[in-house]
């Protein structure tokens, strides 16, 4: 018996189409890839039983003339799973084409946005950085409150003076507004009190 | 003695077998269904219980099925890796079993998770792990690969929603890729040896060219690094795994990549022992560590966070495996069953974050310690476990690789110790961030009410009974996401016995002998 060329090279070609036809967006080429690669594989595990065509392993007569009967047994179990394997790929490559008219691989939304958002989020940055419109609700420590009227409201200490001085006149139009319209919430973006009652 | 533990081994994936079975036949009964599934997946913890304190006891044993004499036939083989991995794996999955109960119960009808699907695909899940778990033969392997990836298939694409078929698409497919790696090597290590029990390959494997086994280990472990997600092979797990229901994320957070994590030690020190891919292993472990974490820090989504730590922390497991010494495997040992049950807990506490705050983006959440105090500390603990603050089990673990990687010297054992302790700060920002945002600061008034308008659908669960019951958390899963925290807190106070199990397991693995004289008896066929 002589080793035959005919079997490696079948393996080579169907994993070539095989991992060809996987790297594809399309989903039916990827299905289809993965059979051939299962195939590519089932073929490799039965060439893995030594030389072809020797007699099956009855009748034993030597035993050096029967053929290796465990690959083909291991081919049988690989074989199932590669087939109810792929009934389940088809139904959700189909599901796929329900739900969104498309049988192509779909982009990761959420990967997406984390890789456009900007570099620093928004309760990242030193709120003085920001302008006084921008600040969030707070850093979680401190009780912040609108001034109840009449309340001189001292510049706290870490905060730039001429900041402090910024943000003074910035409540002062806000008050005057509001006092002139009652109905309106202040501008500048400084959070209302209603943190408590939540 | 040595019969009993015959007769329990094969157990662990016989129950859930036929349990799934049962299952199914009772699929129009939910309550019927819910007592079998916990009543089962009780008794395998039970006998896998049996198994640690037996084979810790006696060492390793193996089991012929169907009484074919060894080399032939299938052996299940029980040593006290593979206990060990059991009890842990049982643990996690009758826990997450409860939670989803409660969260069945309380959705009732219409819930994310149908029941009659769920339970049976569940059992055969814990059924595939288990046979990973006690596989003596590369075939039966790949066979406990492929039906706890058929189950684990249909458990992320639940439902069928948009979402989950395009997560569930690229994760079946990577699998898929993985399983037909895996399968080749099987096949070239069968035609390089003619059989495939591995105690016998332990032997046959050895006299190989240095070439042949470098190839077919090198197989192996590509096949087993998807499967673990060690980088450059973990880009799959991120993408697939927050998408599906919580308490499946928690169940495959905790459990599939550690069964990959398992094949690699076994590949490693009982196929090829010689570390010829140590190097490799080591660079890897590095990059999977510290490439992980960086993807954490810029997530805002907590499941997302929490899938890139799960990647981070594989490397971790696969610095102690690529040190080969017996102190590093006792390391990483120990590092698998504290991530185990750590990222379980932190995936279920996540599942609750997801109900009382409707959403998982910490851009939207906030003041849920105030408002849910209870959760917060079910999230912080474990939080701090898995930064490896002391002294949590994480710390134990983390410790215990560094020791090891400084006892072994040398330039590349020391620049993992490096990358160890900057991936553990790293991963504390990570978790301080989740935690500053979601928990501790206020939350954002202005948008409130819109976002609560706005989030309320997303969630996934019926908008109606949600707003009915106030976000309200059930009680059941409550129970058992606090069940897990009190297992991690477990594994810390009982942290010097299980390091000490961790420690004759490695001892065990190294030595290899009695692993084949269990397979052969005293005479080691070749």
């Amino acid at each position: 018996m002589i080793p035959t060329v005919v079997l490696p090279v079948i393996v080579g070609g169907l994993y070539a189409a095989g991992v060809y036809l996987l790297l594809d967006r399309s989903l039916t080429r990827v299905l289809l890839g993965f059979l051939l690669l299962g195939n590519a594989t089932n073929v490799l595990i039965l060439s893995a039983g030594g030389v072809a065509g020797l007699a099956p392993i009855l009748p034993v007569d030597d035993v050096g003339d029967i053929n290796d009967p465990l690959p083909q047994a291991l081919v049988l179990t690989a074989i199932v799973i590669t087939f109810g394997i792929s009934a389940f790929v088809l139904a959700m490559i189909y599901r796929s084409w329900r739900l969104v008219r498309d049988e192509v691989v779909q982009d990761d939304a959420e990967d997406l946005r984390v890789a456009t958002r900007e570099e620093v989020d928004a309760d990242e940055r030193d709120p003085e950085d920001m302008p006084l419109a921008d600040r969030g609700p707070g850093d979680g420590f401190t009780v912040e409150r609108e001034p109840l009227a009449g309340e001189v409201v001292p510049p706290s200490d870490d905060v730039d003076l001429e900041l402090a001085r910024a943000e003074a006149a910035e409540n002062e139009s806000a008050e005057a507004r509001a006092a002139g319209d009652p109905g309106r919430t202040p501008p500048g973006g400084r959070p209302v009190d209603r943190r408590e009652e939540h | 003695m040595e019969d009993l533990i015959r007769v329990l081994t094969p157990l662990p994936v016989l129950l859930p077998l036929l349990g799934a079975a049962g299952a199914l036949l009772v699929g129009r009964h939910p309550r019927t269904q819910r007592v079998l599934s916990i009543v089962v997946l009780s008794g395998v913890l039970a006998v896998s219980v049996a198994l640690l304190v037996l084979a810790d006891d006696q060492g390793a044993t193996s089991v012929s099925v169907g009484g074919w004499p060894v080399p032939l036939g299938i052996v299940l083989v029980v040593d006290r890796l593979s206990a060990l991995m059991l009890v842990v794996a049982n643990t996690v999955t009758l826990g997450v079993l409860v939670f989803a109960v409660g969260q069945g119960m309380a959705d009732g009808e219409e819930t994310d998770t149908p029941l009659s699907i769920f339970h049976p695909t569940y059992l055969v899940l814990v059924a595939g792990v288990s046979n990973a778990f006690l596989a003596g033969d590369l075939f039966n392997l790949y066979v406990g690969f492929e039906v706890l990836l058929a189950a684990s298939y249909v458990l992320l694409t639940l439902g069928g929603t948009a979402g989950r078929i395009r997560a569930g698409i690229t994760y079946v497919v990577v699998s898929l890729m993985s399983s037909l790696v895996f399968l080749a090597a099987i096949a070239l290590v069968y035609a390089a040896t003619g059989t495939v029990n591995m105690a016998q390959l332990a032997v046959r494997l050895g006299e190989l060219p240095a070439g042949t086994q470098l190839l077919l280990q090198s197989m192996l472990l590509v096949a087993f690094g998807i499967k673990a997600a060690v980088f450059p092979l973990s880009a799959w797990l991120p993408d697939s795994y927050p998408t599906a229901p919580a308490p499946v994320t928690a169940v495959f957070a905790g459990l599939l990549t550690k069964v990959g994590v398992y094949a690699i030690i076994r590949t490693n020190t009982l196929l090829f022992p010689d570390g010829a891919l140590d190097d490799v292993l080591l660079w890897a472990a590095l990059a999977t560590m510290v490439i992980g974490i960086l993807g954490a820090v810029a997530q805002t989504d907590i499941k997302r966070m929490l899938s890139f730590t799960l990647v981070s922390h594989i490397g971790y497991m696969v610095f102690g495996i690529a040190l080969g010494t017996t102190a590093g495997l006792a390391g990483a040992v120990f590092y698998v069953v504290h991530h185990i049950a750590i990222q379980t807990t932190l995936f279920l506490a996540t599942g609750l974050v997801e109900r009382r705050g409707g959403t998982t983006n910490t851009e939207k959440l906030g003041g849920l310690a105030k408002a849910s105090p209870l959760l917060a500390i079910l999230f912080f603990v474990p939080a701090m476990n898995l930064a490896g603050i002391p002294p949590l089990s994480g710390f134990i673990g983390k410790l215990g690789l560094i020791e090891a990687g400084v006892a072994l010297g040398g330039a590349g054992p020391y620049v993992l110790v490096g990358g160890a302790v900057l991936t553990s700060l790293l991963t504390l920002v990570a978790v301080a961030r989740v935690w500053g945002r979601a928990f501790w600061r206020p939350r954002a008034v202005d948008t409130a009410e819109e976002d609560l308008e706005a989030i309320r659908p997303a969630a996934g669960t019926s908008a109606t009974t949600a707003q009915l019951q106030e976000n309200r958390l059930p009680r059941l899963m409550v129970a058992a996401t606090a069940g897990f925290v009190v297992v991690t807190l477990a594994l810390t106070v009982f942290g010097g016995v299980l390091y000490g199990v961790a420690d004759r397991a490695a001892v065990d693995l190294v030595d290899r002998t009695p692993y084949l004289e269990s397979v052969f008896g005293l005479q080691v066929i070749r």
